[in-house]
């Protein structure tokens, strides 16, 4: 019923993040940052030229500005003292040139630095999915919760960013205070001395104070930001149950108060932000000050033409604009640090499936067997889990149906993801045709298995694309079959589009018993001779659970069929249950449609 | 400081102190401004001094020193405008913080199962936050593009009338170029936002799906197809980029050309003699100066309609009515009620003497968004000290009687009697204190085992919660985590399974310890081992209370003394439990 909290979320979900909130976490630090660095920069070397020309347009741009200025003040302190406009034409040109010479190579600039940009964000992510592919979906399971993938999607955007904000401010900083030196000192290289200090000072050592400063304020904002939206999570979830026990009242102070505190940790970050702010402003002042001050001296010693004495501080200032995204560069290097951490971490792992160098040809399917098969979880930190399987063993030939049973978390999904090769057994075997499956290539297993999870994942895209990821060739007819099968044409069929109806978030949103029964649909239109059923008509009513369970019956009569379950209805399918306890298989007491329930 | 219009969309105008703190951050915005105005001025000074009047260091001391003052007082000025900005966003933040919180809990459980919590809680906490950048930076860049331009036209025009001309034609001719590529440059910008969100969306999408992939064999080839689509959503979002990025073409050049035309023109004058070397130079150096609140407005601009959007959306949210939980007395008797609810000797308490039987008296109640009522005219009883079963198909309005019963709904027409008082009477804090309830999957809390269970009643003893755990046939496990009833659970806690989180529920309801008790298919979701347990917990829990306990399947409805079918919106009330239904009847909804 649609307004049933109770029913429409179920436990695993209430407690699962929610999908657009910022819980980030602080990851270990665990590359140095020359290696992160490295890395990074190799994956953009095929750009590496794109990149050469965005920081070159980028000193054009700022460079213009400085000739703007300079050119403006050299023209008017010489207007003061020029007897003849002709005396001052060279320098009208300059300032025309430079007031259109900017402009044009902003627009140059922002233009190249975003295709540069987006054309490193395509080869990332084409990058990241060829390194991600090997390792799903065991190397994954670890760490995977609802907004892994959100996060990493984020990641990869975040380091876009490093080409743009990261590599080339500090390459134009640079260009431009070669420039600035070059030109400072023809007059007098103390002046490009004063120059270069402003530039460590301003570009160098104040972004690194005030990030080094602001590290803490900054991880605990970012600390109670996910506290506060931890709270919110809880309450709303939760609302029923504060409602309940009357705690509304303490919960909403509490959030009161999370917010108080994430605000003080804001205003913590904003002082170091100031302090940055009035500093850099300040030591852009003097700069100019002091290339005045000295250049005047100069003035009244002779050794300077006074027509030059306004141009100098004021090249300076315009040169300043150099030195602006440098703090935003050390920022930037911070967080795409850390969302490199976060990415590399994740594609380093190892896959734990490799397949043979010499594979043997694609197997048939016509027996499967499993021998004293021992597997065991990686071990988590918080507890020492027994083994999943201790000796488990069953044989399965053409058209026979074994159904296993057992408590939830006794590893009957586990087993599906052993036979689909996404795990690796740690011991024992698992025979397809008489050879052992490790013999074979893993994509040739898994054509010959399909399976019908619990929870099955669709696609953004239409009905028929989705089911037709099964099998692209089939026609029509054959997934008209499939889907009357699955006892969900009728369903697709009444709706306005059909089986052209996109499903996902902008587009239909499947119950879980139509998503359950369109995986089926999948499964049947897979047309592989092994198939595992996996809790696949847990959200069905018992009315078409039944037919679903007749329909495949005659489907799959010549198949291999697993069914994975502890539904009663399910189990009466198979001619054989067994019950999965302690990682073995026993007598399940129940019979299954041809009575028979011994051990194989 | 704000116009009318402004301050409807200004959250900081709502509040006295946010307003106050983002007047001073504006007047040290100001203050940064004028600093660069004089700093101009002194510099000019200094120039025709030490160049044309050929003034030693000593004789302009003193310009020198107004300089380095100058310059101080902006650094101070900057810092402060910083500070005084975040303070003012965080006031404003944390009112509106506390308006949706308040609301949210004024909603109750019922109005947020739409979909919409994370739709809250996106507004809660990433909306409230687009407003820290919308009233600390585009707001005082917004005033601050009026306030600095002005100024610094007006020294231009005391200093050099004829340049205070240029600045005048050029900054409305800037404007109005800015505000029609800028109309188009915003739908532009919203386009590239829509595209870049679908191509993450697809990207996100083939992640997700990878496992689906690999099972089907699709995996290796899509590489290339997120590469194509990737490269075509690039090269369509380059097309809408290229268009807005003329918006900062026409700014920088719009500078740029008044810079040079401001040059050229007072470079002439004063050739001629017609003007002075200092006001030529400063009103050169002001005018970048005059332009430059402008950019940072432009800059901020999407702060601006960002903070506008989350704005719009935190109304939206605020404007959810708060259903019908109204009490229906008149406001006097309600108060006199509500006052009750604290004395726990007067009225409150005095109404509920339990056991007493609860009275549904021609109850209906239809949800807004369909046109058949739920509950159609619902008339039953439970009677005190029994178990009574609600049974019928999903869908037929069992849990709207539990969260009727909750007051989580109030009834559209009829009414609930406790004895002989209506439940609207009782204050709601007062009637939820007698009812326990367990639901399919009670949520469990960011925290502590301990903080989980304690919940149920906050002053308990470690001794009553060991208690009550051990009789929901939960302390075992507690126990045997890793740090007993210390031990965090949830999203960076130790997960439970599913029996075990019933369980805990189970403690909770014997904590509370309530004489009527409300379960609504506590063993569903479980496998049989985890049913057992939590079955034999619910005897001991159910024993002397008043049970109303929804339920599909038989075994527990075997175990009622009374039996209401829903159906078509009506209920039946069958005394003497399930035999007294013919079998029929009953295995049509099990």
């Amino acid at each position: 019923m649609q307004f049933d909290l109770r029913n429409s979320l179920h436990s695993h979900e209430r407690n699962a993040p929610l999908a657009g909130v910022a819980v980030e976490k602080l990851s270990p630090r665990r590359f140095s940052l020359r290696i992160i660095l490295e890395r990074l920069l190799r994956l953009a070397k095929p750009f590496r030229w794109w990149v050469v020309a965005s920081a070159l347009l980028s000193f054009a741009t700022i460079g213009s500005n400085v000739g703007l200025t300079a050119v403006s003040a050299y023209l008017i302190a010489k207007a003061a003292v020029a007897m003849d406009v002709t005396q001052l034409s060279l320098a009208i040109a300059g300032v025309r040139f430079f007031a259109f010479a900017r402009a044009a190579f902003r627009y140059g600039e922002r233009y190249l630095t975003h295709l540069t940009a987006f054309r490193i964000l395509t080869e990332l992510r084409v990058w990241f999915y060829r390194s991600l592919e090997p390792l799903a979906p065991a190397r994954l399971l670890q760490t995977h919760s609802g907004d892994l993938f959100t996060r990493i999607g984020a990641d990869i955007e975040t380091l876009e960013n490093f080409y743009v904000r990261v590599v080339i401010p500090p390459f134009t900083a640079l260009l431009v205070t070669a420039g600035m030196c070059a030109m400072l000192g023809i007059f007098t290289p103390t002046l490009a001395f004063i120059f270069v200090l402003y530039m460590l000072l301003t570009g160098v050592a104040l972004p690194g104070l005030t990030q080094w400063m602001s590290r803490q304020a900054a991880s605990e904002q970012i600390e109670k930001r996910n506290a506060l939206n931890m709270l919110l999570v809880d309450s709303i979830q939760g609302m029923a149950e504060l409602m309940g026990f009357g705690q509304a009242d303490r919960q909403r102070n509490a959030l009161l108060a999370q917010s108080a505190q994430f605000h003080r940790a804001q205003e913590r970050l904003a002082m170091s932000r100031a302090a940055a702010n009035g500093l850099s402003a300040l030591f852009t002042g003097l700069v100019s000050f002091f290339i005045l001050l000295f250049a005047a001296a100069m003035v009244n010693e002779g050794a300077l033409d006074g027509v030059y004495l306004a141009l100098l501080p004021l090249s300076a200032i315009a040169a300043s604009e150099a030195v602006q995204p440098l703090s935003h560069a050390v920022q930037a290097l911070e967080t795409s640090r850390a969302a490199a951490e976060r990415v590399f971490d994740l594609i380093d792992a190892s896959p734990n499936i490799l397949d043979p160098i010499q594979p043997l040809p694609p197997p048939q399917g016509h027996t499967l067997s499993v021998r004293n098969l021992y597997f065991h979880y990686p071990s988590s930190a918080v507890t020492a889990e027994p083994p999943v399987f201790n000796g488990l063993s069953f044989e399965l030939h053409r058209g026979e149906r074994l159904a296993i049973t057992g408590a939830s978390g006794a590893g009957k999904s586990t087993l599906a993801a052993l036979l689909l090769r996404f795990w690796e057994a740690d011991s024992g075997s698992i025979l397809l045709d008489g050879q052992d499956i490790r013999a074979y290539a893993a994509d040739d297993v898994r054509t010959c298995i399909a399976i019908a999870p619990q929870a099955p994942y669709f696609f953004h895209a239409t009905i028929r694309d989705n089911l037709l990821v099964a099998n692209p060739e089939a026609g029509e007819e054959e997934l008209i079959e499939a889907c009357r099968h699955a006892q969900v044409h009728e369903f697709i069929a009444g709706l306005p589009q059909g089986y052209d109806t996109l499903v996902g978030e902008h587009g239909l949103h499947l119950s879980g018993g139509e998503r359950q029964r369109l995986a089926i649909a999948r499964m049947l239109l897979k047309n592989a001779p092994i198939v595992i059923l996996d809790e696949a008509t847990t959200y069905l009513d018992a009315d078409t659970a039944a037919r679903v369970w007749k329909a495949l019956d005659v489907a799959l009569a010549d198949r291999i069929v697993l069914i994975l379950d502890h539904n009663e209805l399910a189990l009466s399918h198979a001619d054989r249950v067994l019950r999965l306890m302690e990682g073995r298989l026993v007598d399940s007491g129940a019979s299954g449609r041809r009575g028979c329930t011994s051990v194989a | 400081m704000f116009s009318a219009g402004a301050s409807n969309l200004n959250p900081a105008a709502t509040d006295a102190g946010a307003r106050r703190l983002l007047s001073i951050a504006i007047f040290f915005g100001f203050t940064a401004g004028a600093m660069l105005v004089a700093q101009a001025w002194l510099f000019s000074l200094i120039i025709e001094s030490v160049f044309l009047q050929g003034q030693t260091l000593a004789e302009t001391a003193s310009l020198f020193g107004w300089m380095l003052a100058a310059m101080g007082v902006r650094a101070a000025a900057l810092l402060m405008e910083t500070i005084v900005g975040q303070r003012s966003a965080n006031r404003a933040k944390q009112a509106l913080r506390q308006r949706l919180i308040e609301h949210l809990f004024r909603l109750g459980p019922i109005p947020l199962q739409n979909e919409r919590t994370g739709d809250f809680i996106a507004v809660a906490s990433e909306g409230v936050e687009a407003l820290d950048a919308y009233i600390s930076q585009y707001w005082p860049a917004r005033i601050l593009a009026v306030l600095s331009p002005l100024f610094t036209l007006l020294v231009v025009f005391l200093l050099d009338p004829w340049t205070s001309l240029v600045l005048v034609v050029a900054a409305p001719m800037l404007i109005l170029m800015l505000a029609l590529i800028g109309a188009r440059a915003k739908a532009l910008t919203e386009q590239r936002f829509l595209e870049l969100s679908w191509m993450s969306a697809f990207f996100l999408d083939m992640l997700q799906g990878l496992t689906t992939l690999k099972l089907f064999g699709r995996s290796k080839e899509q590489a290339e197809t997120i590469r194509q689509i990737s490269a075509h959503y690039s090269a369509t979002t380059m097309k809408v980029l290229a268009t807005a990025f003329q918006t900062s073409l026409v700014m920088e050049w719009a500078s740029t050309a008044a810079t040079a035309l401001v040059a050229l023109e007072v470079s002439y004058r004063l050739m001629a003699g017609h003007l002075a070397l200092a006001p030529a130079l400063t009103v050169l150096l002001l005018t970048p100066e005059f332009f430059s609140p402008l950019r940072t407005f432009a800059l901020r601009y999407h702060a601006g309609s960002a903070g506008k959007a989350a704005l719009e959306r935190i109304h939206a949210v605020l404007a959810t009515p708060v259903g019908q939980l109204q009490p229906t007395p008149a406001p006097t008797t309600n108060a006199h009620l509500l006052k009750a609810a604290s004395k726990p000797q007067s009225l409150g308490c005095d109404l509920l003497t339990l056991p007493a039987p609860i009275h549904f008296v021609h109850v209906s109640y239809a949800y807004a968004a369909r046109e058949q009522p739920v509950l159609q005219d619902c008339t039953f009883t439970i009677l005190p000290h029994r178990r009574t079963a609600l049974i019928g198909a999903s869908g037929a309005g069992k849990s709207t009687i539990l969260h009727l019963l909750l007051r989580f709904l109030d009834p559209q027409q009829g009414e609930i009697r406790i004895g002989d008082v209506p439940l609207a009477h009782i204050p709601i804090d007062a009637w939820r204190a007698q009812v326990a309830w367990v639901g399919q999957s009670s949520y469990l809390f960011q925290g502590a085992v301990l903080d989980n269970l304690r919940l149920a009643r906050p002053t308990a003893s470690d001794e009553e919660i060991v208690a009550a755990a051990q009789a929901a046939n939960a302390h075992e496990f507690i126990a045997a985590l890793p740090d007993g009833y210390a031990t965090r659970i949830g999203e960076q806690g130790v997960r439970l399974s599913a029996g075990q989180r019933q369980r805990l529920a189970l403690a909770r309801a014997f904590l509370k310890d309530a004489p009527f008790l409300l379960l609504d298919e506590p063993t569903a979701h479980l496998d049989p081992q985890n049913e057992h347990l939590v079955l034999e917990a619910l005897e001991r829990l159910m024993q002397g209370r008043t049970v109303l306990l929804v339920a599909h399947r038989e075994g527990i409805v075997n175990t009622a003394d009374d039996v209401i079918l829903l159906k078509d919106g009506r209920a039946t009330h069958f005394k003497g439990g399930v035999n007294a239904i013919r079998s029929s009847e009953l295995t049509s909804f099990s």
